[in-house]
């Protein structure tokens, strides 16, 4: 068969060419038994299960950065938060909707991306759904995933069950993706030490609950970064989380590149991290296991809980004690 | 509305200059409104240009009078 | 060897200048004003109110060239946006700021080609890359901004880049120091911009020390703050009044000569207007007859349309430090970042909305 170039508003019509397009870029580059099926439903099964279920929706610029793509982040970002539930993600399923004129190898590569992301996380992609729109509509790709996963019995995560003395651990790098994202989007050409963090989290995540039972909580800080994450808690949980901003893991060139842009590394996007809420006895356990992951290695208490009324303070550097914030969208670049 | 960041010049090239900044960040950055820069300077940097140079005897300077400070003369 | 930067936010340091604070500042008042809008910041995310005595208290003063940037300004960007052809070019602090009708931001959404930059320099690139078209960049800042973008321009004119223009919204500081003592109360002493002063050197101000003011330069790391508050309230119980330098490894006395030079040759001084605070006297720039090809506002022919200060809005008293952010009416409620009234909430720099993020959270 000959391959096309671009994509068609054809394509998304459910006749010939979705049916191609589905075979031989989805299913090849991403399919399992199931989804070669290729029926109108996925029939799984998930015997006796307390089950997560999520959606998310990616609408990510650039579409290929340092450390990913769109269709990394759509597999990482949907069985992420599963994980962070306590849930072994199983299932995924994808729309995708593409803009007219999409050059085919683009949306090729973004499937092998897709599968190779499966295949890490050991989640399978049973069920999909491809439209096509005006080239004006959508910026060559969107993506919604959404995706089921099992928490084992026995386990319960919720961020509203933060109790006064529990501390906070982060489990790597912060503000790794974002800069790498705007550096990519922006043509800042900051260099080659700057990739995301993109990353699936379910087998990290399955290391620090071996570590940690009494573990509370876990949250990955995406949008909005690990502030939004700290706020969440607090408000979830009706205390005050503080953090120690000394404490803060940053790779020296992210924190050089945030300040001569002006952002503040609390609120930048990161994509392969968590937070996790552990009573202070199951700290130093916690602590080692996540260390002695490669994907945990930079680890470290970064604040604690504390009595409070939903929300959260920043210990400084220099001494002082400050509110943390919401903020309204994006962090910017500033010169002021 | 004066995020300026100091960093090290590295190479000039006519008005620009390669400048290195804490953690290994390289950028190329203008001299324009900082002429008399020289290799080696460690020099503050704003929008993309030189502002000042930073003296850095002048840093230790400051630092070692901090120090120095415990109890208020009468 | 060079000292750490890490240096200026060392803690230990920190402590000593408190104790030295604490002591100084025993049985007295002081209220110092900083002026600017990076001061504001870095003073709210050092924490730094925290660890000051309750007796000396910082205000925020009109230091934010994003703040004080006339609404009218803001509708000229936002049109020269929508012009066909042209690339609008702008720091990512102006994106979010909102003109009586949308913003840059807005416009972008759009479908308009709004870009950020972060140095007038990568706008040079910019128009060469694009020969058709028209870039126009959005030129707000103040002394230390400003000769960045006089090179660049000088620039373009060098490798004949005809296609570059700027939107003139560049300010002076000194001007608005002047109005803030004509008008604003009780402020016993300014912590000076420290970047604009190692542009402008110290003689700028000499009339606030022969107004009976304090004024100390001060950088804008914790450590620098606390020795500026210092070295302010030193001067206080030794009633000297003059203008000193704390922040001596970036400001020298006679200022960047080279940077003012850039200025004069490009630009002369003009009336302009500030957003909440009016027209201030020979407070803006405007290009001088051999650059007024660069000046994008004539090169277009927009206008520059007036724009009332909403009902309600106080930005005027609290930019000249007479009112605290949140002693209005409107601060957290009808104000917010997310949909602010006036100037002081408009940008993160602004005196109210670094009240709102970082401000003390109530007990």
């Amino acid at each position: 068969m000959h391959k096309p170039a671009r994509i068609r508003m054809a394509h998304g019509a459910g006749a010939r060419l979705t049916g191609e397009l589905v075979a031989e870029v989805f299913a090849a580059s991403f399919g399992g038994p199931v989804l070669s099926r290729l029926e109108d439903s996925a029939e799984v099964y998930l015997p006796g299960s307390r089950l997560a279920f999520t959606t998310d929706c990616h609408v990510v610029r650039p579409l290929f950065f340092p450390g990913g793509d769109i269709g990394r982040l759509a597999v990482c970002g949907t069985v992420n938060d599963l994980a962070v539930k306590g849930a072994r993600p199983r299932f995924l399923s994808l729309g995708f909707i593409l803009a007219e004129g999409l050059e085919l190898e683009m949306l090729e590569r973004v499937a092998r991306s897709v599968g190779a992301a499966a295949r890490e996380a050991g989640a399978e992609v049973v069920a999909g759904d491809t439209k096509v729109v005006e080239a004006a509509a959508a910026d060559g790709i969107f993506i919604t995933s959404s995706g089921v996963g099992e928490i084992p019995a026995g386990r319960n995560l919720s961020i509203a069950s933060a109790r006064e003395g529990d501390l906070l651990v982060l489990s790597g790098n912060i503000a790794e993706h974002g800069v790498a994202v705007l550096d990519a989007r922006e043509s800042l050409g900051l260099g080659r030490d700057f990739a995301s963090d993109c990353a699936p989290l379910n087998a990290l995540v399955e290391c620090a609950c071996s570590a940690a039972p009494g573990l509370r909580a876990l949250r990955d800080p995406t949008r909005g970064g690990l502030a939004s994450v700290c706020l969440e808690i607090a408000a979830a949980s009706g205390r005050r989380l503080v953090v120690d901003e000394t404490a803060l893991p940053i790779r020296p060139p992210v924190r050089a590149a945030c300040e001569i842009l002006g952002l503040d590394p609390l609120y930048v996007a990161n994509e392969g991290l968590f937070v996790a809420v552990v009573p202070p006895d199951q700290a130093e356990a916690l602590l080692k296991a996540l260390r002695a992951d490669p994907r945990g290695s930079d680890a470290a208490v970064i604040g604690r809980v504390e009595r409070g009324n939903g929300d959260a303070e920043v210990e400084t550097e220099a001494g002082g004690r400050r509110r943390l914030a919401w903020v309204e969208g994006e962090p910017l670049p500033r010169i002021c | 509305m004066c995020l300026a960041v100091p960093g090290r010049v590295t190479e000039i090239n006519g008005k620009t200059a390669r400048v290195e900044y804490a953690g290994g960040l390289v950028r190329e950055t203008g001299l324009d409104v900082l002429p008399q820069t020289a290799v080696g300077d460690y020099v503050l940097v704003h929008a993309g240009y030189a502002i000042s140079r930073i003296d850095e005897d002048e840093a230790r300077e400051t630092l070692r009078m901090i120090e120095e400070m415990g109890g208020v003369e009468p | 060897m060079n000292p750490e930067p890490g240096a200026f936010r060392d803690p230990r340091l920190a402590r000593k200048l408190v104790a030295e604070i604490d002591e100084l500042a025993e049985g007295r008042q002081a209220t110092f004003m900083e002026v600017c809008g990076t001061h504001t910041v870095a003073i709210a995310r050092s924490g730094l109110k925290s660890m000051l005595p309750a007796s000396v208290r910082l205000v925020s003063g009109p230091g934010c060239p994003v703040c004080v940037t006339p609404q009218g300004e803001i509708e000229r960007s936002i049109s020269a946006a929508r012009l066909p052809g042209v690339i609008l070019a702008t720091f990512g602090d102006m994106i979010r700021v909102p003109g009586s009708a949308g913003s840059l931001e807005a416009a972008r959404s759009e479908g308009r080609d709004v870009r950020v930059l972060f140095s007038p320099r990568d706008a040079l690139n910019l128009a060469e890359e694009n020969p058709g078209r028209q870039v126009v960049f959005v030129g707000v800042g103040f002394e230390t901004t400003i000769p960045g973008f006089c090179a660049a321009l000088r620039e373009a004119r060098e490798r004949g880049i005809g296609n570059l223009s700027v939107l003139n919204s560049f300010r002076l500081v000194p001007p608005a120091l002047r109005v803030v003592l004509e008008h604003g109360p009780g402020v016993d002493g300014f912590i000076l911009p420290g970047h604009v002063s190692a542009i402008l050197g110290t003689a700028p101000y000499g009339f606030l020390a022969e107004a009976g003011r304090s004024a100390v330069v001060a950088g804008f790391e914790p450590v620098d703050v606390l020795l500026a508050i210092r070295m302010l309230l030193r001067q206080e119980a030794e009633d000297r009044r003059t203008v000193e330098v704390a922040y001596r490894r970036a400001v020298r006395p006679e200022g960047n000569p080279a940077a003012r030079r850039l200025i004069e040759e490009t630009l002369e001084t003009a009336d302009a207007g500030w957003r909440g605070l009016g027209v201030l006297p020979a407070s803006g720039l405007r290009f001088r007859k051999g650059f007024a090809d660069f000046d994008a506002g004539r090169r277009f022919d927009l206008e520059t349309p007036e724009a009332p200060e909403p009902a309600g809005c106080r930005c005027a008293e609290v930019l000249l430090g007479k009112l605290g952010p949140r002693d209005c009416g409107l601060f957290g409620g009808r104000c917010t970042p997310e949909d602010p009234v006036g100037p002081c909430m408009v940008s993160s720099e602004g005196s109210c909305a670094a009240e709102y993020r970082y401000g003390q959270t109530e007990d």
